[in-house]
């Protein structure tokens, strides 16, 4: 009988299940968790409070903050707004400028593989007048400059692009796209939820005036993000989306989540210190894996740009494998699929569809995140049962066996249900 | 998701993988679904051409959990019963048996045309007059 349980055996010293979707979220950095601990108890004041001692307390931490997630980005602290995460950055970011930009210009332009925190945004824009171009991107996963040159008008008024994607690890050239909306005089935003203490991000060298960056995915807590908007050339104004007591400069009220706060700029403050040695750490792990799979497997494919990409990403298409039942047989493997049985819309990913790649090599995607606390020994682990399982499941796959009798997939009437 | 039990001992175990000669007149081959939909499912028969009982089913499923599950469980039930009587097999009672959530019933339909795709394969082969309406897959 065959069987599609693996016997890869688990190596000393890796516990299982292992975490390795750290574009997801990634573990709490037990730093940040020590730096946080103190804000949930005794120094439990409201940074907003001016007349007494616990207030004063909070807003020292929440200023602390402010100057190391400012440091990490090449910002000053004034330039740091605090908010729930990056959805809400996001949020605030686009829809803020639109608004306060409104007489200037109507059209917007962003790229087709964004985050839907941006998407879904510019979307509910169009329904207020807002014109917005959704750029096109190569099968690299880029864009191309000269698109985005032709895309602006004398109505633009915001460029957003983000600076690593979050499915394929993708880095944008934001540089010169910032340079080209300097020269322009249109406002850029960028999505740096995924960047941002992975890679260096500085917002003068860069040319970037607005940024959306994360607590979680930083070895942070979630629940809590913030917003670079550049104070000088040029000073970018930026109208409240929600509106109450005044606070972060009016731009966003509410009480601050002081622990949160503490613990994303102590993440940052870690960040800045480790990157460099992190990146070539995690740059190691992500090639041997890939290494490894490819060695031991036909027709698999990187999806996105090689060269151009995070550290910690690899994203994998295990032809004639669906994704979602590869994650079933390794399930003590924390990782994604752009398949579509794993989606709430139960449609494959748009970002590799956006790459011109075919729903089938879509929904037969894996999505690797390695992370600070991801081993050498974890990788191989990983490896060996991904091998196992996508040999044991291309035994069960007719497509695998017909491709491998000389069929022609493409030439085949399919019946679509 | 979380999978019932079922599912994942069809996943983990399943039943009559393999491939069956399509070219003889007693094989009925079903290839069904679409790479692009994330889901192929091949079923093939051998019918005794005397009594017309399925001694044989075989089966290859590119798709998700359930849809292994759902068409590993079809070339069980369908084992050892007669083609007309493999056809009274409905999506509904796959299911059921896999306790399958809305989102996977897609995966039970598919199993469903792969058993009737199979018999009129080999119908057709064996010139026997349809009797059920069934949605007919010809494999290549």
């Amino acid at each position: 009988m065959s069987t599609v349980v693996s016997q890869v055996e688990v190596p000393a010293g890796v516990s299982l299940p292992i975490y390795m979707d750290n574009h997801a979220t990634s573990p709490l950095d037990p730093r940040v968790l020590e730096a946080m601990m103190p804000y949930f108890t005794s120094k439990f004041g409201n940074a907003a409070s001016r007349n007494h001692s616990f207030g004063w307390e909070a807003e020292q931490a929440v200023e602390t903050a402010r100057e190391q997630i400012a440091k990490l980005i090449g910002a000053t602290a004034k330039e740091i707004i605090f908010t729930s995460g990056a959805t809400e950055s996001n949020n605030l970011a686009i829809k803020g400028i639109a608004e306060m930009y409104r007489e200037r210009g109507n059209h917007i332009i962003t790229q087709v593989t964004e985050h839907k925190a941006v998407l879904d945004t510019c979307k509910r824009l169009e329904k207020y007048g807002y014109r917005v171009t959704y750029l096109p991107v190569k099968a690299d996963g880029l864009i191309d400059l000269e698109d985005l040159k032709r895309a602006m008008d004398d109505k633009t008024i915001l460029v957003s692009i983000m600076a690593a994607n979050n499915e394929i690890g993708v880095l944008q050239p934001i540089r010169e796209i910032g340079k080209l909306c300097h020269e322009k005089g249109v406002i850029f935003h960028t999505d740096a939820v995924q960047a941002v203490g992975k890679i260096p991000v500085n917002v003068m060298a860069d040319n970037i005036d607005v940024l959306s960056l994360s607590g979680h995915k930083i070895y942070g807590p979630k629940g809590v993000g913030a917003l670079y908007v550049r104070r000088r050339n040029p000073r970018v104004q930026i109208a409240a989306q929600i509106d109450g007591g005044g606070h972060e400069r009016g731009m966003r009220s509410g009480t601050l989540n002081v622990p949160g706060i503490v613990g994303l700029g102590k993440a940052c403050e870690i960040a800045y210190q480790e990157m460099d040695s992190e990146a070539a750490y995690l740059r190691g792990l992500r090639d041997r894996l890939r290494e490894k799979l490819e060695s031991a497997l036909d027709y698999v494919q990187v999806n996105g740009s090689w060269e151009h990409r995070l550290p910690g990403n690899l994203n994998m298409s295990f032809v004639y494998v669906e994704g979602e039942s590869l994650l079933m047989g390794i399930n003590d493997v924390a990782v994604s699929s752009g398949s579509a049985c794993t989606s709430a819309t139960l449609e494959p990913s748009y970002v590799l569809k956006a790459l011109g790649l075919g729903d089938d090599v879509a929904h037969s995607s894996i999505r690797f995140g390695l992370g600070r606390f991801n081993t050498q020994a974890e990788v191989d682990y990983v490896a060996a049962k991904v091998i196992d399982i996508v040999k044991k499941l291309r035994e069960l796959s007719p497509l695998y066996e017909m491709v491998k009798e000389g069929i022609d997939l493409t030439k085949i009437q399919w019946a679509a249900h | 998701m979380a999978y019932s039990d079922r599912v994942i001992d069809h996943y983990n175990n399943p039943r009559n993988v393999g491939t069956l000669d399509k070219a003889s007149t007693e094989v009925g081959t079903g290839l069904v679904g679409a790479p692009e939909c994330g889901d192929v499912m091949r079923l093939q028969i051998r019918v005794n051409p005397e009594t017309q009982v399925i001694e044989e089913a075989k089966f290859k499923t590119f798709g998700c959990g359930s849809a292994i599950a759902s068409s590993s469980l079809a070339t069980e039930w369908i084992k050892g019963r007669t083609v007309e009587d493999a056809l009274g097999i409905k999506n509904t009672d796959i299911v059921k048996e896999l306790s399958l959530p809305p989102v996977k019933i897609h995966c039970s339909v598919l199993a469903e045309d792969a058993i009737r795709a199979a018999i009129g394969d080999w119908k057709k082969k064996n010139s026997v007059a349809e009797t059920a309406p069934a949605a007919v897959h010809t494999a290549q």
